[in-house]
């Protein structure tokens, strides 16, 4: 069987995985270097901690790559289990790091099973859509799945780290996949653009495109269906309004001012580069003082000096940026987009449905981090604290990431053998 | 379909998103690149201990001593002690408070100066506690250091930079320190050196992580260099030594190079004085001092008529010119009437006959009288030719002019010329009778010490002078600087008759005082009459003492000119001072204690409190 795998493993896919880890480890030590005293191998360092995490979860990843594939389908409820037990224990052990309680402390070493849990709620959703009565057309499925992906979110909610709940919603993309109505599509991105439009702009400005947009929408209608009703588009307007204003009244009342200004500032609203703006400026002068070819590996001056908060964890793409430059910066997103449309291939490939939902559960969960992470360090996406996969300095994130890749792997790697 | 490719479209859109934002940031706009330099790379500079400066025999004038400021950086200051700080500090506790405050306000987390300056002495107190104040650390820099005290003037000070200096040359930034007034400011590129760069990686609170790209753009510090003056310190504190109590100035010259050997201003000051902490109240001082101004070079700046040493200029013109020779006599009866009812007084016995030699030694005025007017009225009605003749002669003896020494201040002196005359008498409304008093250095006539020297040394020289200059070499290498010889106008031949008179004056005339045995000095004494404004209205003071001199006759190595204001005679101050250089000079030390201490301990004080004491007061007494 060992024997057997190794031939059968996709080893294009392996070595995307393995070089954006190398890449993350000589990115993370960059930008550490100024902290980092002792060498490599210090595990009281950041980066002795992330090669040791790194070595884990390789050998982690041998493990799964030797484990049967229908042992993790049997296997999923009770891992979605052990991660809500291990979420809930956050409120009696957990660790507080800047506000959030989001961490097990052990030893020294920190765990965070908020990154366990996109794993094992990517395996629930395969599970439970792959068994046959599960039918995306029917409420029931789709409260069923909604109450199994919202459990873990609210958890994360609560902690607080409303950008790791955020990244749940990555489960819209095998959702969708699998069937989910086009109406949640259209919900989806009117929502996403509502959400948008309603913090841009003043409210009376918001109902007035709101209304111009939906009755161009009924004259077309009309056009195309005479007999189209003019009630649904009017219930549609009130509704849109409504959430529009709801938006609004969350926004100011219940986000905390940071995270006002974080979405202020992706929405052009702030300029303020000592303030809130200061993160993004800096990442941005970071990413931008790289140039076509980057300073050059432990040559930028940004990242020596510290200039750029959570460098090594969130903002690692501003090292990239301005050590690697252009150059380095395009490869790395061209091995992210490389991975994500290999998974979504080999999963499309799949007969069977619990590898397939699985496999495009984890490129969702990848993809999503991908944007907002890259996204976030641009300065197109509102400052999200979520990590870049594998490249990010975080050892539950690497185990995390690695486990699904080690588990797609095992998938693809035995799709023709056993069905 | 749609289904299937939704995800694989928003990745790859994302990706194109995310490159073209990468672009705009990376490759087409430049100014992150900027941006970035100017938050992460920090610039300091290096500064060379400015260069030491030395005697001609290679003995230390000006050196540095250290100092040492105290440093906080306020955030790693715990609570502590102020009032036993303070009293180490010697500071009250509300200013070290203050201080810290101001500090905080500046910076948590950069260093400032809490108190700056402080002495190797009060350093070495500090040192021993200051373990107990975390936060504070001792920082060392150096200032001038003067191991003796002598020559301020000559060597000048130096300060902090201003304004003005920054905007003149933009080498300097804010707290750095430049030369002011004499050496200091003129060689103040040798002295200084060029500083150094340094650049540091800076991290996002300023603070210094490490050198930037290891050094690649650093600027290593360029070498002040160590200065050799031509002056002799013994000279010259002798000089000074001798000037207690007086005003005036000495410039001693060596002839065969035009080195200056000695330039003594008095009053002076202690150069000590203006280092430090103590810098800026102390110059207020020297500042206010409008009577004594110890910071006004006499020796340099002080414009004053020449007196009788004139007339062995004016002798040697009337040669020049053949107007006289060596023989020509002329009757004085304790004077003559150069016009009609206009009498010049002369100390010479009545019925006495000079010649040049006598006329000299005598200081005659009524031959000089003659002599003058033999120059002037040489073309006979053309007054003008003659007077020009006579003023294009002594340009060439460097009077009337800048000399070009190597000193940032000076005065030109004063020497008339025909269309000055013309203007304050209108044309042809003066005669040589009109500008008598030119003959025996009166008048119009303005010379500064050093040109007295420079003259005097042309004399010695027979014929020509070598700009005085205060330089000898910079560090190891010997200066370049070639100085060529500058002729008078006066053929070499003349000299000697005038210099037998020279010597006659000191052998046997009005400056015997001066003679030293076994050396031949040739001198002229000189009384000059002057004035000052008093409330408004010119008030004659007693006159100045003055002497030119050089030795040894055939073969001089010391041209010396000495002022002492209102000494009266020159025999009474300025000779003996004069002789007693020459002596210290040439003999390495001075036999003749008597004049010594006669000259040490004598005071003008009470003569200088005169014209100030509000009372009605005899002069030349």
């Amino acid at each position: 069987m060992n024997k057997n795998i190794i031939y059968r493993l996709d080893w294009t896919l392996m070595l995307i995985y393995l070089l954006l880890l190398i890449f993350g480890v000589v990115n993370v030590y960059s930008a550490t270097f100024s902290q980092t005293s002792g060498g490599l191998l210090d595990f009281s360092q950041a980066i002795g901690k992330q090669l040791l995490f790194i070595i884990f979860s390789l050998f982690i990843g041998i493990v799964i790559l030797t484990v049967d594939s229908k042992f993790f389908e049997q296997f999923a409820t009770l891992a979605y289990s052990i991660s809500i037990v291990l979420l809930l224990g956050l409120f009696v052990f957990g660790k507080t790091v800047s506000g959030a309680t989001s961490w097990y402390n052990i030893g020294g070493i920190s765990f965070q099973p908020s990154e366990l849990a996109k794993v094992t709620t990517a395996l629930i959703i395969a599970s439970l859509l792959s068994k046959f009565q599960s039918d995306l057309k029917t409420w029931r499925t789709i409260l069923k799945i909604g109450a199994y992906i919202l459990f873990p979110f609210i958890l994360i909610i609560l902690q607080p780290d409303p950008g790791s709940a955020l990244v749940f919603g990555a489960f819209f993309f095998p959702l969708f996949r699998e069937g989910l109505n086009y109406a949640y599509l259209i919900i989806f991105l009117t929502v996403f653009t509502l959400f948008f439009v309603t913090l841009s702009f003043p409210f009376g400005v918001v109902i007035g495109i709101i209304t111009i947009l939906i009755f161009l929408l009924f004259f077309i209608f009309k056009k195309i269906y005479p007999k189209v009703k003019i009630l649904p588009f009017l219930i549609l307007l009130i509704v849109s309004i409504g959430f529009s204003y709801s938006v609004n009244y969350i926004f100011e009342n219940f986000f905390e001012q940071r995270h006002r200004d974080r979405i202020n500032l992706v929405l052009g609203k702030e300029v303020d580069s000592q303030g809130v703006g200061y993160n993004i400026n800096q990442s941005k002068i970071a990413i931008g003082s790289g140039g076509l070819k980057g300073k050059g590996f432990l040559e930028g001056t940004q990242t020596k000096g510290d200039f750029v908060p959570e460098q090594h964890t969130d903002y690692i793409f501003s090292t990239i940026g301005e050590e690697w430059g252009f150059l380095g910066s395009f490869f790395l997103i061209f091995l992210f987009c490389l991975l994500i449309l290999r998974v979504i291939f080999q999963a499309e490939k799949q007969t069977n449905k619990f590898r397939r939902i699985f496999s495009y559960g984890i490129a969702g969960l990848i993809f999503t981090h991908f944007f907002i992470n890259i996204g976030m360090s641009l300065g197109i996406v509102p400052t999200i604290g979520i990590p870049l996969p594998f490249i990010s300095y975080g050892g539950s994130s690497v185990l995390a990431f690695s486990i699904m890749i080690f588990m797609h792997l095992n998938f693809d790697a035995n799709r023709l053998n056993d069905w | 379909m749609i289904r299937r490719i939704f995800l694989p479209a928003v990745t790859v859109l994302s990706a194109i998103v995310f490159i073209g934002k990468l672009i705009s940031l990376q490759i087409l706009n430049s100014s992150y690149k900027i941006l970035s330099d100017g938050n992460a790379v920090i610039e300091n500079s290096l500064f060379p201990e400015r260069g030491y400066i030395y005697d001609r025999n290679h003995k230390l004038l000006v050196s540095n001593q250290p100092v040492y400021d105290l440093m906080a950086i306020p955030e790693n200051i715990t609570s502590f002690d102020t009032l036993e700080l303070s009293k180490i500090l010697e500071v009250s506790e509300a200013e070290l408070n203050e201080k810290i405050n101001s500090a905080r306000t500046f910076s948590v987390k950069l260093p400032s100066i809490i108190v700056g300056k402080i002495s190797k002495e009060r350093n070495a107190m500090i040192q021993e506690k200051i373990w107990k104040y975390p936060g504070f650390f001792i920082l060392k820099s150096s200032v001038r250091n003067y191991p003796v005290s002598i020559a301020s003037n000559l060597l000048g000070y130096v300060s902090e930079v201003n304004r003005n200096d920054m905007k003149k040359d933009d080498y300097y930034s804010l707290g750095e320190s430049i030369g002011r007034q004499g050496i200091e400011e003129y060689y103040e590129s040798f002295l200084r050196g060029k500083k150094g760069k340094k650049f540091y990686q800076k991290d996002r609170f300023n603070r210094i992580i490490g050198s930037y790209e290891n050094g690649k753009y650093d600027v290593p510090v360029e070498g002040p260099q160590n200065l050799y003056l031509t002056i002799e310190r013994e000279l010259q504190q002798y000089g000074e030594e001798l000037f207690q109590n007086k005003r005036g100035g000495i410039v001693a010259i060596e002839p065969k190079t035009g080195e200056v050997l000695a330039l003594v201003s008095a009053p002076s000051y202690d150069p000590n004085i203006l280092v430090g902490r103590k810098r800026s109240k102390n110059f207020r001082k020297l500042v206010l001092d409008t009577i004594g101004k110890p910071l006004f070079d006499r020796g340099l700046q002080a414009q004053y008529a020449p007196g009788s040493p004139f007339k062995a200029l004016n002798a040697l013109i009337a040669l020049q010119e053949k107007v006289i020779d060596p023989d020509t006599e002329y009757l004085c009866q304790k004077g003559h009437f150069y016009s009609r009812g206009m009498f010049m007084e002369c100390h010479c016995k009545n019925g006495t006959s000079n010649n040049l030699h006598s006329g000299i030694y005598r200081s005659c005025n009524t031959y000089f009288a003659n002599v003058y007017r033999k120059i002037i009225d040489q073309a006979g009605e053309n007054i003008e030719d003659g007077m020009n003749i006579w003023n294009k002669h002594l340009k060439s003896f460097g009077l009337g002019n800048f000399l070009g020494y190597d000193l940032p201040i000076g005065k030109k002196g004063f020497i008339p010329d025909a269309d000055y005359y013309n203007y304050w008498y209108k044309k042809g409304g003066w005669k040589s009778a009109t500008v008598i008093s030119n003959s025996i250095g009166q008048g119009e006539i303005l010379t500064t010490p050093i040109q007295m020297a420079n003259f005097t040394s042309a004399i010695a020289n027979r014929g020509y002078f070598i700009q005085p200059h205060f330089l000898k070499s910079v560090g190891n290498n010997s200066l370049n600087k070639e100085y060529e010889r500058k002729y008078t106008s006066i053929d070499s031949i003349h000299f000697e008759t005038v210099i037998d008179g020279l010597h006659q004056v000191v052998e046997r005339g009005t400056a015997k005082v001066a003679k030293i045995k076994g050396i031949d000095i040739c001198g002229k004494t000189g009384t000059v009459e002057n004035f000052i404004k008093l409330n408004g209205v010119k008030t004659q003071l007693t006159d100045h003492s003055i002497f030119i001199a050089f030795a040894p006759k055939d073969n001089p190595k010391i041209a010396i000119a000495v002022y002492v204001e209102n000494g009266y005679w020159g025999a009474r101050w300025a000779a003996p001072i004069a002789s007693l250089m020459i002596e210290k000079y040439l003999n390495g030390d001075v036999k003749r204690k008597w004049l010594e201490n006669k000259m040490l301990n004598g005071s003008l004080i009470a003569e200088y409190e005169k014209p100030y004491s509000g009372e009605q007061f005899v002069i030349n007494e």
